[in-house]
């Protein structure tokens, strides 16, 4: 279809709606697979957010929390710098991205209401942290390594270490939502939601990398972790900067 | 082109998604799971051009159980033209969402669902009922039955009433974008 600017999303790349394992999909998955439509002229652009509308502490989970607090304390746990670049599947490079990213704490606990797991809230951490991407494509977090925690799906599962990103690109065809892991983290290959990608090599693009170049020294360790949204085709827009 | 550790592959393919989970309003919604940052968002309210309207509903799994964990993003045209982009999350108790927006320019307001349990967002268009269905590209391709997901029902004169169906016979469609 010559009016779908964008390449079509993999299906079998991505992780099937129903996946019975994970138990919640069972009654929330659609039987039916989406509709592939044109979009509509609205869908064919994004939101649109600004660096200068975030706090200068947003990207910052050591601080974030403490400082919209108003208190002087530093959140228990392994410090790292989580940085990478948003590309389309077309290797350009996209800047001006809205990523937003959340997490458990070094216990494993999330600061949620609906979260009651027995271990403790960290007093100085929030979980929740936001950046933009610069002309590059890249961005970079400072925050602390979230703890593996126990789930109820039918019997007791643990989830991977992980963190959940929100990232918009420039067209709400572009949006996506997924969550990165860490290398060498056993739990990973025991996820029933992992395991819902069917390719490992898609799940191995999920795996955030120990990037010792860009640790910060006697400070914090790094992790690379990339992110590819979709491409427009080539024939479409030919000539056109990316977003413009 | 990549150089260092990458979790990339020389060909690059979409990253995989990842259900949004249900804590998932600690990132998006800060103050609705309790987080005390971001107070002053008060994202489920859109300002722009054009008559207020009121968008509600609630989003059904495939038991009839309101989902609760819920969170919905829309994103439409206001009446001149300029983009708006919204984000609302279901009620914890009755799984009620709400925005308050404008009429949009075109017939309808997209919408992305995130939730537990939905591995990958649903993309969906919530339709006004005007003059101007019969004409839309997408609804005309439909039988009556199924058309009738995506009109979201008046309940007065500002306020519309769109509810979403996971699963079963009222299953909403969801598009590919």
């Amino acid at each position: 279809m010559s009016d779908r600017p964008f390449i079509p999303r993999d299906r079998d790349w991505h992780p099937p709606s129903l996946h019975p394992p994970y138990r919640s999909t069972v009654k929330r998955a659609p039987a039916a697979r989406p509709l592939a439509i044109a979009p509509g002229r609205a869908e064919l652009s994004g939101p649109v957010f600004a660096a200068e509308t975030l706090h200068p502490l947003d990207h910052d989970l050591i601080a974030n929390y403490a400082a919209a607090l108003g208190v002087e304390a530093k959140p228990i746990g392994e410090r790292l710098i989580v940085h990478g670049r948003v590309l389309d599947e077309n290797a350009r490079p996209i800047p001006d991205c809205l990523i937003e990213i959340w997490q458990a704490n070094a216990g494993g606990r999330y600061r949620h209401v609906n979260d009651s797991y027995l271990a403790p809230l960290d007093p100085a951490f929030g979980g929740c942290g936001r950046c933009i991407t610069d002309g590059q494509g890249r961005y970079a977090f400072r925050t602390i390594k979230p703890g593996p925690y126990p789930w109820p799906n039918g019997d007791n599962e643990w989830r991977p270490a992980h963190i959940h990103l929100s990232i918009f690109g420039h067209a709400l065809s572009q949006r996506l939502v997924t969550q990165l892991y860490f290398e060498g983290d056993p739990l990973i290959a025991l996820c029933p939601i992992v395991n819902a990608i069917p390719d490992q090599a898609a799940v191995d693009q999920l795996v955030a990398r120990l990037d010792m170049a860009k640790q910060a020294p006697f400070d914090a360790l790094a992790y690379r972790f990339d992110i590819v949204l979709r491409g427009r085709r080539q024939t479409y827009f030919e000539n056109k900067r990316e977003g413009g | 082109m990549i150089e260092g550790p990458s979790n990339l592959a020389s060909t690059l393919k979409e990253t995989p998604s990842q259900t949004a989970g249900p804590y998932v309003h600690i990132g998006l919604t800060p103050t609705v799971a309790d987080v005390a940052m971001r107070v002053a968002d008060a994202l489920d309210v859109l300002n722009g051009a054009g008559e207020r309207m009121n968008l509600e509903g609630v989003v059904y799994d495939g038991a009839g159980a309101p989902v609760t964990d819920a969170l919905l993003e829309m994103y439409q045209l206001d009446a001149d033209g300029a983009p708006l982009w919204g984000r609302a999350a279901a009620d914890f108790e009755t799984g009620l969402f709400r925005f308050q927006t404008v009429r949009p320019a075109d017939p309808f307001v997209s919408l992305l669902i995130f939730a537990r349990g939905v591995n990958i967002h649903l993309h969906t268009r919530a339709y006004l009922q005007t003059d101007a269905l019969e004409a839309d590209p997408v609804l005309s391709q439909m039988s009556e039955d199924r058309r009738s997901t995506l009109i979201a029902q008046p309940v007065d004169a500002n306020r519309f009433r769109f509810d979403i169906h996971l699963q079963g016979p009222k299953e909403t469609i969801f598009f590919d974008v």
